[in-house]
C-alpha cells in the first residue's frame, strides 16, 4: 500500500462545478470482448482455437491462419516493457485535464504487443511487467502495465486512482443498514477510510441486533430511509443528494416462494416495492445529483452499488417471485448505467450467490457469510470492475451462464418444489 | 521475377497550393486549387485529364468519385490513395502502369487536406479500428505518442542522441528559410531545438509535424505527352512498396524498404551513391533514419554515425529535404507524401522555389504511411531522374 489519498480540501461553493469529461468510449464490437472481462477484473485476449495464436488488437479473424474461431481467454499478461513515453500533450479533453501519462509498449510473452498505461512504480523501459485490464472512467478496458512481482495497488498511482472508486475519504450512503449484510457493509467502509457513512434506516421502532454498534463508529450517521416511500426517500436526497459520493443500495426484501406455494401477488409485490422500486426511487432522487458531482474534484460523485443476487441470473424457482424481482433490478441496473455513463460515475451490480441468514436457510452451502459479502464490495469499489460474483455458488453460476444460459435455466429449474 | 521497369514514363508540373495552418475550406478547395494549378503548369484544358490518383485524410463523406463530379472531370481511371505518406509513392506507381498500358494518357496525382481547429483531433481519434480500440484510448497522444515509443526504442538500441535528430531538424529549417512556401520562417538553433518544450518524451516540440492545409499536386505521363506540351519533366527510374513489412518485428526500427531496395536500385540501374539529394518522409525525425537506413546510405542502427558524418543542407555532402520538408513546411495532412516528390521534381526540372542542389541528376522520394497499431504499415520509394542525364 501507497500512501493513501488526503482528504479534499472543502470546495468554495461560489466557484464553479466542473462537468465531467471521458476519455474517448468509441470501441468496435470485438474490442468490447476486452472489456466484458475487464468488467469483471479478468484480462482476457482473443485466442485462435484452431492454431492457437494469441491475438491484439482484437480481430476478426486469426492474424495467422485466418481462422474466424477466436475465443477470449485468460491470460497471465506477462511480458517487457519495450518502449514508454510520458505524453504531456493530449487530443482529448479528458487526458488534458490530467497531464502527463505514463504510457509504454508492451511485448507479451504470448507473442503480441499491446499499448499500456504505465504505473508509476515500474521501472524505467526495459523492464519485465505484468499487464492487466481495469475500466477506465469511461467504462471501458483499458490495459495498465504493472511491477511484476508483488502487488501493485491502482491508487498509488495518481493517474490511475482516477479509474477506481476507493472508498477512502468517501462519502457513502448505505441504503439499508439494519440487515446483518448492511451492518457488515458499513464496518467494511468504515475500515477502508469512509469519511462519512449515512446509514439509511426504515422502521426505527425495529430492533436489530448489532445495529447500536454502528453509532460509535466516527463515520456513521444514520437517517430515516424508507425505499418503499417516494416522499421518504425524496426528502433524504434533498438533504444529502448533494453530498453523496457513493450509494450503496442494500436494500433487500427476500422471501422464499415459488408460484404455486403460495395465493395471491402481495409478497412479491413488497418484493419488487423494495428490490425493484426501490432502485428507481433512489435512482430518481440520488442519479441527477451524482451525475452533477462527476467532475467536482476529489471529492466528486463516483459510483453506485447494487446489492443484487445471483438468481438474477436464471430464476431460481425455490425463490421464484424474488429472482424476478432481482432480475428486474438488474435490468433498470443497466438502464442506470447507461444514464451514469456519461458522466463516469461507475454502477456496480454485485451477484452473491446464497448468504448465510434466514431467508437462505434450505439453500446447501457453500453459503457467504455477511462479512465475505461486504468485503467483496470495498474491494469491487477499490479495483476497476463493475460486475462481482462473490463466493463460490456465484462464480459457479456465472461459469454455467456464459458456457450455456439455456443449461443454467434447466439445471436450476430442475430443483423446482 | 523482376517487376517490369517504367519506361518512358515521366513526371512533371509540380503544384503547391500554399499551405496555411487552419482553414475554414474544405479538402475540396484545396484539391481543386491542386487541379486547376495542374492545368495552368501545363496549360491544358481539363478534358485533358483523363486518370486522377487523389488521396486525403478529410475528403469524407466523399471519396474520390465525388470529387469526380465536384470537380467536373471526365475520366477513364481513377484511384483513390489512401495509404496516408505513402500515398504519393504509390499514386506514381499505379498511374504509371495506367499510362504505360494506355489505360489513361495523363493522370493527375493530388493530395491535400482542409485543417479545422478540431480536424487533427477527429482524425486522430478515429484514425483506424485498432487504433481506435487500442492506441488512441490511451492518452489521445496521436501521432505525437507512437513516434515517442518508436523514437525511445531506437535511441536506446542504437545509442542515438537528441543532438543527432537536432541536426537533421536544423538543417531542414534552414532549407526551408529559401522556400517562400514553408510556415516556418524562422531560423532554428540546436540550442533552441534541443530545450524546446518536451511533447512526448523524448520528442520535443521540433521533432513534431505541424498539421495545417494544403495540396500538392503533379502529372504522370508519357514522354512524348510532356514533350508535345512543352513540359519540364523528370523521368521515373524505379519505384517500390511494401505494406506490413517486418510485422514480426517486436517494435519497429525498420521499414518496409530494405525488403525491396535492392529490387529498387536494380530497376533504376543506378544505386544509393548515384543520388544527388533525397527527400524523406519526415514527420519526426527517427523515420528519416529508418529511411537512411532502409534504403541503403547507411546500415541498420548506425544512422547516428551517418548523421555525425553528413551536413544535409542544400549545399551539404547529403542534401536532404530541400525544401524543407514537412517539419518546417507543414503538414497538410496527406499532401505530406507528396510534398518530397513535387520538391524532387522541382529540383531535377530547376524550377525550385528555394535553393537548387547544383547539377542535380537523381533524386530519391521516399514515403512512409499508416501508423494503423503501433508501427508505420507502409513503405515507398521512387527515384527520379532528369530529363537529360
Amino acid at each position: 500500500m501507497g500512501e493513501p489519498a488526503k482528504r479534499p480540501k472543502r470546495k468554495n461553493p461560489v466557484l464553479r462545478t466542473r462537468l465531467p469529461t471521458l476519455p474517448p468510449a468509441a470501441r468496435s464490437r470485438v474490442a468490447l470482448g476486452l472489456t466484458a472481462a475487464a468488467a469483471r477484473g479478468r484480462l482476457e485476449l482473443q485466442v485462435c482455437l484452431d492454431c492457437g495464436a494469441v491475438q491484439y488488437p482484437p480481430r476478426e479473424v486469426c492474424r495467422d491462419c485466418l481462422s474466424h474461431r477466436l475465443a477470449w481467454r485468460s491470460q497471465d499478461g506477462r511480458g517487457e516493457l519495450i518502449a514508454e513515453t510520458t505524453l504531456r500533450n493530449a487530443q482529448e479533453l479528458f487526458f488534458r485535464e490530467r497531464l502527463p501519462w505514463r504510457i509504454g509498449n508492451v511485448r507479451l510473452d504470448s507473442g503480441v504487443n499491446v499499448i499500456a498505461y504505465v504505473h508509476k512504480n515500474v521501472r524505467p523501459a526495459p523492464c519485465r511487467v505484468r499487464v492487466e485490464a481495469a475500466l477506465d472512467r469511461a467504462s471501458q478496458a483499458v490495459l495498465i502495465a504493472v511491477a511484476d512481482r508483488g502487488r501493485t495497488d491502482m491508487a498509488d498511482d495518481p493517474r490511475l486512482r482516477e479509474m477506481t472508486c476507493d472508498p477512502h475519504g468517501r462519502k457513502i450512503l448505505v441504503t439499508d443498514g439494519k440487515t446483518a449484510l448492511g451492518q457488515a457493509i458499513v464496518h467494511g467502509l468504515s475500515a477502508a477510510g469512509a469519511d462519512l457513512i449515512w446509514i439509511g434506516e426504515a422502521e426505527p421502532w425495529k430492533k436489530a441486533s448489532g445495529f447500536e454498534t454502528l453509532r460509535a463508529l466516527p463515520q456513521a450517521v444514520i437517517v430515516p430511509l424508507d425505499v418503499t416511500d417516494s416522499r421518504s426517500v425524496h426528502q433524504l436526497a434533498g438533504e444529502i443528494g448533494g453530498k453523496v459520493d457513493i450509494v450503496v443500495n442494500t436494500g433487500d426484501y427476500h422471501r422464499t416462494f415459488g408460484i404455486a406455494s403460495r395465493h395471491g401477488v402481495e409478497t412479491a409485490q413488497l418484493e419488487m416495492e423494495v428490490n425493484y422500486f426501490g432502485l428507481l426511487r433512489l435512482a430518481q432522487a440520488f442519479a441527477p445529483a451524482l451525475i452533477a458531482r462527476a467532475a467536482d474534484g476529489a471529492a466528486n460523485a463516483i459510483a453506485w452499488v447494487n446489492v443484487l443476487s445471483i438468481f438474477a441470473l436464471a430464476n431460481h424457482p425455490p425463490h421464484g417471485t424474488y429472482s424476478a424481482s432481482k432480475a428486474a433490478a438488474l435490468s433498470l441496473s443497466q438502464a442506470l448505467r447507461a444514464e451514469l455513463r456519461p458522466a463516469g460515475v461507475r454502477v456496480i451490480n454485485v451477484f452473491p450467490g446464497p448468504i448465510d441468514d434466514d431467508w437462505d436457510q434450505l439453500e446447501l452451502p457453500p453459503k457467504l457469510s455477511p462479512n465475505a459479502l461486504a468485503k467483496a464490495v470495498v474491494d469491487a469499489l477499490k479495483g476497476s470492475v463493475e460486475d462481482v460474483y462473490p463466493g463460490d455458488v456465484a462464480q459457479d453460476w456465472l461459469a454455467r451462464n456464459l458456457e450455456n444460459p439455456k443449461a443454467l435455466e434447466r439445471e436450476v429449474g430442475g430443483k423446482a418444489p | 521475377m523482376p517487376a517490369r521497369g517504367y519506361d518512358d514514363v515521366v513526371l512533371a508540373a509540380p503544384v503547391t497550393v500554399p499551405y496555411v495552418r487552419f482553414s475554414i475550406r474544405g479538402a475540396h478547395w484545396f484539391l481543386g486549387r491542386a487541379l486547376a494549378g495542374l492545368l495552368a503548369a501545363a496549360n491544358i484544358p481539363k478534358a485533358r485529364i483523363d486518370g486522377l490518383a487523389v488521396a486525403s485524410f478529410t475528403l469524407a463523406p466523399d471519396t474520390a468519385v465525388g470529387l469526380t463530379q465536384h470537380l467536373g472531370l471526365t475520366l477513364r481511371w481513377l484511384d483513390d490513395v489512401r495509404m496516408g505518406g505513402a500515398s504519393g509513392i504509390a499514386s506514381i506507381r499505379r498511374a504509371a502502369r495506367a499510362v504505360q498500358s494506355g489505360d489513361a494518357e495523363i493522370v493527375a496525382c493530388i493530395a491535400g487536406d482542409t485543417n479545422h481547429t478540431d480536424s487533427f483531433r477527429r482524425n486522430a481519434a478515429s484514425f483506424s479500428q485498432f487504433s481506435q480500440d487500442t492506441v488512441y484510448p490511451y492518452g489521445s497522444g496521436g501521432p505525437n505518442g507512437s513516434f515517442a515509443l518508436l523514437t525511445a526504442y531506437y535511441m536506446r538500441a542504437h545509442g542515438a542522441k537528441p543532438e543527432d535528430f537536432g541536426k537533421l531538424c536544423v538543417a531542414q529549417r534552414n532549407n526551408a528559410l529559401k522556400n517562400p512556401l514553408a510556415l516556418f520562417k524562422k531560423p532554428l538553433t540546436l540550442d533552441e531545438y534541443l530545450n524546446a518544450r518536451l511533447v512526448a518524451d523524448p520528442l520535443r516540440l521540433f521533432d513534431c509535424v505541424m498539421p495545417c492545409a494544403g495540396a500538392e499536386g503533379f502529372l504522370v505521363t508519357q514522354r512524348t505527352t510532356a514533350e508535345s506540351l512543352g513540359l519540364p519533366f523528370v523521368r521515373l527510374l524505379g519505384a517500390i512498396e511494401r505494406h506490413n513489412g517486418f510485422a514480426d518485428d517486436p517494435i519497429q526500427d525498420r521499414g518496409g524498404w530494405a525488403l525491396d531496395r535492392d529490387a529498387l536500385y536494380a530497376q533504376a540501374g543506378v544505386g544509393p551513391q548515384d543520388m544527388d539529394f533525397i527527400e524523406t518522409y519526415d514527420d519526426y525525425p527517427v523515420i528519416n533514419v529508418l529511411q537512411f537506413e532502409g534504403l541503403g546510405f547507411c546500415g541498420q542502427g548506425e544512422g547516428a554515425a551517418f548523421i555525425c558524418a553528413n551536413t544535409f543542407e542544400v549545399a551539404g555532402t547529403f542534401p536532404f529535404n530541400t525544401s524543407g520538408g514537412q517539419l518546417s513546411v507543414g503538414q497538410a495532412g496527406a499532401a505530406g507524401g507528396h510534398l518530397g516528390i513535387v520538391e524532387a521534381i522541382r529540383q531535377l526540372t530547376g524550377q525550385t522555389l528555394g535553393a537548387r542542389v547544383p547539377n542535380a541528376r537523381h533524386g530519391l522520394v521516399s514515403g512512409f504511411g499508416m501508423i494503423n497499431y503501433d508501427r508505420g504499415v507502409c513503405s515507398g520509394a521512387a527515384i527520379l531522374a532528369a530529363a537529360r542525364v
